[in-house]
């Protein structure tokens, strides 16, 4: 069984007023087939932790590692990672001008897989992914993304996820801006992948919506660039109920009395821990 | 640094002027010494190639620099004199280059398209021309209901001034493409003259590799009911490459039609490309049907691609007329995309390139051909990679 592992992950993006740490020590473990869900308040640093374990070169890990079945990826390239089985639907899916779907789905399948489908099965699958996603046969002969609408960008992303089957998949809120119609839809997808190849699934959201169509195993709270909290589905039934207030406080809260400790260390002349990030 | 591009409709940058009152003569003396500030010079470096805008060119007849492929049916080729009647049948020269190169040349290369029946292209090469500047002159004429593709490939050094004039019969169907592959420190200024007869199709095609500055001019009169051209292009800049494309249609029958698709890369510190397309609709050209685009794709920092469409209408009845631009970067979150589905760098750059430009190479008509550009272009993409 395929085990991805994130561990005291560390990581900071460059801004303009220099590298900012945005994760200060992530721990997660997923099994191939369980379906974490990783919720947050915005600016929680949900979306970097995607980012981040796709690769992306914005995104640095100054401390931690990402394994996946004992080989650490960390410093993996993003193509090295996506064919060792890492998948990251987008938020936010960009453009590609001149490179159809079709042509983009065929060259991706034999990268992930080291030859070229067999033809005929692969046209089949194709069909049969966009049929099951509701998308127009017209898609296939589009430029990818390139004037989709932001329904069907999640629908691109999700029809890429069922035929590159992936050992695991980052849904990086992927229930952003879908009517419930198209939620379900792009769940149906979701739990497709899930049945047909026991895929590991971390689901990136901020509200429990999607939650009712995709059942998470365990529900991890993210506030501040760290799991605060971990538990079933239950939790985020909590949290609908009671908001991520509760965590928030807490959090500022720790972040002001590790402020205020080293402040009194500094005062009486020690030296200040590194462990500041803990 | 960065990649800058410019686009704009030129009234901004210009006082208002019809292209149709632009100047033109065959001699060189008729032209004052461009000083770079010109609408039509204000882009190329001329300073790189004043010695074929105002210097003494060698006219001699390129016989054993031009070679056929293959002979082919229904196509032909023979050197002719100045004073042959086909001269100056297609246009005149509009700027000081191309007079220069008419006043210099001492024989033209006539190529005479006349089977009616779809044969295989007919390819001429030129290569060898050395670092001597250099004026040449063709004249391809179709004849009426006569169907052809012409390839004219240019490779190796040369520093060339030259005017190709077209002319189309009436109810001819051809495509002419010229291939610029040449080396990195050739200098190339061509204008090219059409005529298009009544309900004939001009296609006409200008790849643009190589070179250290290329300058490729069209200029198509669209002078017959129906006459018809679909103008594309595809050039690829690398570092310290200039590649220029002033396209010029001039709708003057009623009934006319034109499509203009120019697409180009740009990769690497100092390229630069330059489209400029002007599309005029005479008063008499009624029922026109016009649309010209250019598209460019950025692929690294330190490029400058120059998009300028003009179009000037004159009759309010017309059935379209419209132009686009863009210019778009290749930009990392492409990349992103793209390695984070399995695809190497270096495959992802190639999958957009090749998809951006293919559009144009599919339009040649000739598969062996398109298949050795779509290589070169593949190519172009190492470079500096």
């Amino acid at each position: 069984m395929s085990v991805l592992e994130i561990r005291d992950l560390h990581v900071s993006v460059d801004t303009e007023q220099g590298a900012k740490q945005i994760l200060r020590g992530v721990n997660l473990t997923i099994k191939q087939g369980e379906t974490h869900a990783i919720m947050g308040p915005n600016g929680s640093g949900k979306s970097t932790l995607a980012y981040a374990i796709a690769g992306h070169p914005k995104y640095h890990v100054t401390s931690g590692s990402i394994v996946l079945d004992g080989e650490d990826l960390t410093a993996a390239t993003v193509d090295a990672r996506a064919r060792a089985g890492v998948f990251l639907a987008m938020q936010y899916p960009v453009e590609i001008p001149g490179v159809t779907v079709t042509n983009f789905l065929r060259t991706a399948k034999t990268a992930i897989d080291g030859s070229a489908p067999p033809i005929r099965t692969w046209v089949k699958d194709v069909r049969t992914s966009m049929e099951n996603l509701r998308m127009d046969k017209a898609f296939a002969e589009r430029n990818v993304n390139e004037g989709f609408s932001g329904g069907e960008k999640k629908r691109n992303e999700i029809l890429q996820l069922e035929l590159l089957k992936p050992k695991f998949a980052v849904l990086d809120e992927t229930d952003s801006g879908l009517d419930v119609d198209a939620l379900k839809i792009v769940s149906e997808g979701v739990n497709r992948a899930k049945e047909n190849t026991d895929l590991g699934v971390l689901l990136i959201t901020h509200y429990n919506r999607i939650l009712r169509y995709i059942t998470p195993d365990f529900v991890h709270v993210f506030v501040a660039g760290q799991v605060v909290e971990s538990g079933g589905p239950e939790l985020a039934v909590q949290l609908e109920n009671e908001g991520y207030d509760t965590y928030v406080a807490a959090s500022a809260a720790a972040a002001e009395a590790i402020a205020s400790a080293e402040a009194a260390d500094a005062a009486a002349g020690v030296v200040a821990s590194p462990a500041v990030n803990a | 640094m960065g990649s800058r591009s410019h686009t704009d409709g030129a009234w901004s940058e210009r006082p208002v002027q019809t292209r149709s009152e632009r100047y033109a003569s065959a001699n060189v003396g008729d032209f004052d010494e461009p000083t770079g500030r010109e609408v039509d010079w204000k882009l190329t470096p001329i300073k790189l190639v004043r010695d074929l805008i105002n210097g003494e060119l060698d006219g001699s007849p390129l016989e054993s620099q031009v070679a056929v492929a293959q002979p082919v049916d229904g196509f032909s080729l023979a050197w002719i004199d100045r004073t042959d009647e086909r001269i100056g049948s297609a246009g005149l020269p509009e700027d000081r280059a191309s007079a220069n190169a008419w006043s210099h040349f001492d024989q033209a290369l006539a190529i005479d398209i006349t089977g009616e029946e779809p044969t295989g292209e007919f390819i001429v090469s030129r290569s060898g021309l050395g670092t001597v500047a250099r004026a040449a002159h063709t004249v391809i004429t179709a004849a009426p209901n006569s169907r052809g593709i012409l390839v004219l490939e240019n490779s190796g050094d040369a520093r060339i001034a030259e005017n190709v004039e077209i002319v189309v019969g009436e109810g001819a169907h051809v495509t002419v493409v010229t291939i610029q592959e040449w080396n990195d420190s050739a200098a190339h200024l061509a204008s090219h003259f059409a005529q298009v007869g009544r309900d004939a199709t001009l296609r006409h095609i200008v790849v643009s590799l190589g070179g250290g500055v290329v300058r490729v001019n069209p200029s198509i009169h669209l002078s017959s009911p129906g006459s018809n051209t679909e103008a594309y292009g595809l050039y690829f800049a690398d570092a310290g490459q200039h590649l220029e494309q002033q396209v010029y249609i001039d709708h003057e029958a009623e009934n006319s039609r034109s499509r203009v698709k120019y697409k180009g890369a740009l990769q690497g510190e100092g390229a630069h490309s330059v489209w400029i397309g002007d599309v005029l609709i005479r008063q008499s050209a009624d029922g026109t049907d016009s649309y010209e685009e250019n598209r460019n794709l950025v692929l690294s920092e330190g490029t400058r691609a120059d998009s300028i469409p003009n179009l000037e209408i004159e009759t309010g009845n017309i059935l379209g007329a419209g132009h686009a631009s863009s210019t778009g970067r290749f930009d990392d979150e492409q990349l992103f995309y793209l390695q984070s589905r399995g695809i190497s760098e270096e495959e992802a750059r190639r999958l957009v390139v090749r998809g951006f430009l293919a559009e144009i190479i599919q339009q040649i008509g000739a598969p062996a051909v398109e298949e050795r550009l779509t290589g070169a272009v593949e190519a172009e993409l190492t470079v500096t990679v």
